[in-house]
């Protein structure tokens, strides 16, 4: 007969995970405290802690944000994992602090930045967008950045720089997602890659993100800098971003050549053009039941259409 | 044991009843009901398809009793399943789901399958087996095999990459009716050797032809899950040398070192 030993911690008794690395958190916060004054973690900002910006009162929605907790439990970061749980439960792995981004190409000014440094080139503005994923769901979400046309009119890009390449992370030890699964799967060829052509780059919508809500970007939704391209599904804005590089040659993207009938380099939201998959007419609004009918350029027609004047979207999709 | 397929089969709407309660679906809950019935829809089919090969493989035979209930659970839980579709999902949005049933492959597979199941449902009294005939009974639920192709196909082609249960779906279904296969090739053998008389001879006919329509969709599934899965095989081409793997007990070995010599591959991973 097989006698069973009671374990020596009581289940109950362990400490929830919430609140283990809440204490981590909280660890964190004190040495940044008991450190600031020797002003080099000065600006360690975790995810969580309040970034203030000014709302700006041309870029808002009428339907209400999504609330703060789908944004933040509820998201495709397939560094992370290709499950939706996966980032909001494996986040606390990401290090945004310290960060650099290296940018450079065909510029005037190549450098590497620190994340801090780059957030505070800008005043930063809150601006709240809509957004759709390729998979059929969006959300509106208050989004923390400045438009990315302000660096780059600063870096001074040269004639030859005619698409911007953005790069995220690698490395598996952050980024659970990115070590080889079973026989050798792994979701994506990393590091992710993505690209904006120079006129979408520079245009007043496309925002470089360093927070949400009033806050740090929770890592989960891609600190500590990210791409929100509004008028593009979810995946072309890039997280995490590590290098942003001016090209001369459009960028060949992650998902580009994981599949690439699929999601192709433009990825413009489009009703009427659909996923070979699935159609792509309508989305649902997380939150809501009922679907609603997916705008052109996700509601954003009027500002970027002219973007692709005398372009057959049915081919560059 | 019939009281414990119940349990079991039950436990996943319980939990899912339960999390609707305590609004802890998620944030797209329809999503996630969807998925959960979808995928207890297959690991039921799966388990009912198992028993069979329980009795060829190992002789226990005691779990032939739990088909019937493992089929109809499945069935059960597809139609949720399908329901949540027409309901939540779409919300009775008749033209765009049509469009979608013709135009999405795996849509279409989808439907083809719970479309396959429901006669087997219907059938499942004692009493329709008695109406059928035994025979033509067996025969009859013979579909459940499509089916269960079908139903593999359906996630395996709208999943997204980097997803990989599909595959391990897939790679069960092979086995479940590769071992049926074999044991079909065997017996069939075996009668030939013992002799035959001229109906038999019939009989062993139609098996051929089925091993042949078995052979022929577990090669078609091989061949859909295989490009996806990455590279596709490369016959008749010189293997690619191993590159990145770390060596455990010897110095790095090459192709080219190799040449000449027997070599024995043995493919193992950790369980």
């Amino acid at each position: 007969m097989l006698i069973r030993r009671a374990p020596d911690i009581k289940s109950s008794e362990i400490t929830d995970e919430k609140f283990y690395l809440n204490r981590r958190a909280f660890l964190t916060g004190a040495a940044a405290l008991v450190l600031a004054p020797c002003g080099s973690v000065s600006a360690a900002a975790p995810a969580g802690q309040p970034l203030p910006a000014n709302a700006n009162p041309a870029f808002t929605v009428e339907d209400p944000p999504t609330k703060f907790e789908s944004v933040t439990t509820y998201n495709n970061f397939y560094e992370f994992g290709v499950n939706k749980d996966d980032p909001a439960r494996l986040a606390h792995m990401l290090r945004p602090r310290p960060w650099t981004v290296q940018v450079e190409g065909h510029i005037k000014r190549p450098k590497t930045y620190d994340v801090d440094e780059l957030q505070r080139m800008f005043p930063l503005e809150e601006r709240v967008y809509r957004l759709r994923c390729v998979e059929g769901w969006s959300m509106v979400i208050p989004w923390i950045g400045y438009p990315l046309a302000s660096l780059i009119k600063r870096l001074e890009p040269t004639s030859q720089a005619r698409f911007v390449e953005f790069v995220t992370l690698i490395d598996p030890e952050q980024f659970p997602g990115q070590r080889k699964g079973f026989f050798g799967f792994s979701g994506l060829d990393w590091p992710y890659v993505e690209g904006l052509r120079m006129d979408e780059a520079l245009h007043p919508l496309t925002l470089l993100c360093f927070g949400l809500y009033g806050q740090v970007l929770p890592n989960q939704n891609g600190a500590p800098v990210r791409m929100v391209v509004p008028w593009k599904y979810g995946f072309k804005s890039a997280k995490s971003i590590v290098r942003i590089r001016f090209v001369s040659d459009q960028p060949k993207t992650a998902w580009e050549k994981a599949a690439p009938q699929e999601y192709g380099f433009y990825s413009n939201v489009n009703p009427s053009v659909d996923h070979p998959r699935w159609s792509q007419a309508t989305e649902r609004r997380i939150g809501e039941f009922r679907r609603r009918k997916t705008l052109p350029f996700n509601g954003y027609a009027d500002q970027v259409q002219s973007l692709y004047a005398g372009m057959d979207l049915r081919k560059h999709y | 044991m019939k009281a414990g397929v119940w349990a079991v089969c039950l436990f996943p709407l319980a939990l899912l009843l339960y999390q609707f309660q305590q609004d802890n679906l998620g944030a797209n809950p329809i999503d996630h009901v969807t998925r959960t019935l979808g995928d207890w829809t297959i690991r039921i089919l799966l388990s009912s398809l198992a028993m069979t090969p329980l009795r060829i493989l190992f002789g226990i035979s005691w779990p032939l009793a739990l088909r019937r209930l493992l089929g109809l659970f499945a069935f059960f839980y597809v139609c949720l399943h399908f329901s949540v579709w027409i309901v939540l999902d779409h919300f009775f949005d008749w033209p765009q789901m049509g469009a979608d049933i013709v135009k999405r492959p795996y849509i279409t597979a989808g439907v083809l399958a719970l479309t396959l199941l429901t006669p087997l449902a219907a059938t499942s009294t004692a009493g329709m087996v008695k109406r059928l005939g035994g025979a033509n009974w067996r025969r009859l639920h013979r579909l459940v095999y499509v089916a269960a192709v079908l139903g593999v196909l359906h996630y395996l082609w709208l999943a997204k990459k980097g997803v990989n249960d599909p595959f391990l779906y897939a790679g069960v279904l092979v086995v479940l009716l590769g071992v049926r296969l074999l044991d079909w090739a065997r017996r069939a053998a075996k009668k030939r050797w013992a002799g035959v008389t001229a109906s038999e001879d019939l009989g062993l006919t139609r098996r051929r032809v089925l091993v042949l329509v078995s052979v022929l969709s577990i090669g078609l599934m091989g061949w859909m899950v295989w490009p996806v899965g990455g590279q596709a095989p490369r016959s008749g081409q010189p293997a690619p040398d191993i590159a990145g793997a770390p060596w455990i007990n010897s110095p790095p070995l090459s192709l080219k070192d190799l040449k000449g010599r027997v070599v024995l591959v043995e493919f193992w991973t950790y369980g």
